[in-house]
């Protein structure tokens, strides 16, 4: 709950915030140009909690998301998960990118099944689990199925699937559904709360669409175009579980409002 | 391309079947020599009167090409993933490789017949060296192409780079290296060839050049025949490893 501090939010409480981010910087160097990314990033990441980071294309969303997964280091900043600095890629964190990603030459189960590997935990629980979750996104009886017999949204939820199989504390998601039609979109929205609400995971989720931010967030962490610093942060206090109704309502509309004002599209 | 069913295969045998029937109508219709020109009738029957001198000479050829391909497998593979791998390595090889790319063949062949003698061994090098620069250069294309989100991913994951080696490079470089392979085999016949050309006791290419020495057209056309069938039937053999190798690619069809 504790944010960039906006009006009307809860005193910072004494302990330690799952996520921690103080100043965060990134410049990319190229020969004698230097690129500013994203500079005084600051916020905090509740445990469990759905924070998305909106921003116009190329303000450094992918970047920042690369930082806190430690998949790059920042210029300067703090960066600290569970209280630790982050440094590298951490076995805690699972990943899904904007493409499935997902290996052509493995089956659906054995894709689902890639992490388990690298972690040395492949076991027959592990196997189980894996066809769980494939039944939970709705994907039973493709367990063998080769990646390229699988539509883009298929392919979309077993790469969710990934992610999820070796029960991550931090779920990083860099606009998983942007290849997706709107209907599939809104479909795997759902099951990514319905998913959430199960397993307890803290998500962090980049996206360009305000509305798809607004549906299925906590907060909405707002950046603005490059250099990117935070242009709003936004708490979204409609009640879970929301369904497609919500979308509707007066609540929302206020707070997509506010976040087009804030990416500097609406007044 | 092999065809993968048997619709498919009718097209090609019918277009042979085509050019067979007009090239014996216009053998018999003119009254070519058979020294000059043997229709496909006197190649079937030298084939079939020598079939068992042909399939004898025929192994010798198959073992060259087929070693010399398996030499180039075992060595080219390796080389290229360290060329792929290493900035030094592939400042280092890619030149050395190419320069001994330019070289023909044909033009070294006779100085392996005096490192290496007349028998097998000869060939088989031959061989190597013609197979060889392709099934390198295919497999370090295919190193370097591994989809970057995959190695994100598996390093996401802290994967040692053994691991991001055998679990997503090599086998998403698998398609490149069959590519190389298909090439590489026919290569190597045509390599064995050369070499039993420029000096050998037996083989196919050994027996085509005595049969033309004796003016016997329909032999020499046999052997040129059954050589095609080799090359067919090795390329074939890379097709079936492949598919067994890379069951996903066929449901991709
Ligand atoms: N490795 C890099 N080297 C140089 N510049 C980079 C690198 N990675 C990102 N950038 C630059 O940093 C900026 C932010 O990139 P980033 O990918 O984080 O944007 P983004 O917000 O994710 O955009 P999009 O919404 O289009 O995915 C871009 O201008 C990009 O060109
Ligand atoms: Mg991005």
């Amino acid at each position: 709950m504790i944010g960039q501090v906006e009006s009307g939010m809860v005193a910072t409480s004494a302990a330690i915030p799952f996520g921690h981010f103080k100043d965060v910087r990134q410049s990319f160097t190229r020969g004698s140009n230097t690129l500013v990314a994203i500079e005084n990033i600051s916020f905090d990441l509740k445990q469990g909690s759905l924070v998305t980071l909106l921003g116009p294309s190329g303000c450094g969303k992918t970047t920042f998301l690369k930082i806190v997964g430690g998949l790059i280091s920042a210029t300067s900043g703090t960066v600290q998960i569970s209280g630790r600095d982050v440094t590298e890629p951490h076995p805690d964190f699972g990943v899904v990118f904007q493409q499935a990603n997902l290996m052509p030459w493995r089956t659906v189960i054995s894709n689902v099944l890639f992490p388990m590997e690298i972690l040395g935990r492949r076991d027959a629980a592990a196997v189980t689990r894996a066809s769980e979750l494939l039944a939970i996104v709705g994907l039973s009886g493709f367990d063998e199925a080769y990646p390229s017999q699988l539509s883009g949204g298929m392919q979309q939820r077993v790469a969710l699937c990934r992610a999820l199989i070796h029960k991550p504390k931090l779920l990083l998601m860099d606009e998983p559904f942007g290849a997706l039609d709107e209907l599939t979109r809104m479909e795997m929205q759902d099951l990514l709360l319905d998913i959430r609400a199960k397993t307890a995971a803290t998500v962090m989720f980049v996206t360009h669409s305000i509305s798809e931010a607004i549906y299925i967030s906590d907060t909405v962490v707002v950046f603005s175009k490059r250099p990117a610093t935070i242009a709003d942060y936004i708490d979204v206090d409609l009640p879970y579980p929301r369904s497609a109704e919500i979308r509707y309502a007066a609540g929302f509309t206020e707070l997509e409002h506010r976040a087009g004002r804030a990416l500097g599209i609406a007044r | 391309m092999i065809p993968h069913d048997w619709k498919s295969a009718i097209y090609p045998l019918v277009g042979i079947a085509a050019i067979v029937v007009i090239w014996q109508l216009y053998v018999s219709m003119f009254g070519i020599n058979r020294i000059v020109l043997p229709g496909p009738f006197d190649i079937w029957d030298a084939s079939v009167k020598n079939w068992s001198l042909l399939l004898t000479e025929t192994w010798p050829t198959f073992v060259e090409s087929i070693l010399g391909f398996l030499l180039a497998v075992a060595i080219g593979i390796p080389v290229a993933v360290c060329v792929a791998n290493s900035r030094v390595l592939n400042l280092t090889l890619y030149p050395i490789l190419i320069a001994t790319q330019s070289v023909p063949k044909v033009a070294i062949a006779p100085i392996i017949l005096v490192w290496f003698g007349l028998g097998l061994k000869s060939k088989l090098v031959i061989a190597f060296l013609v197979a060889f620069f392709p099934i390198v250069v295919d497999t370090a294309t295919g190193m370097r192409a591994t989809p970057p989100g995959l190695v994100e991913l598996a390093r996401a994951l802290r994967a040692s780079p053994f691991q991001i080696f055998t679990k997503v490079q090599f086998p998403a470089a698998l398609p490149f290296i069959f590519a190389g392979a298909k090439v590489a085999v026919t290569l190597a016949v045509i390599g064995a060839v050369i070499g039993e050309f420029v000096g050998s006791l037996n083989g196919l290419g050994n027996l085509l050049l005595t049969a033309n020495s004796q003016l016997d057209s329909p032999l020499a056309w046999a052997a040129l025949v059954w050589l095609s069938l080799l090359g067919i039937l090795l390329f074939a053999a890379v097709v079936v490893v492949e598919r067994l190798a890379m069951p996903w690619s066929e449901s991709g069809h």
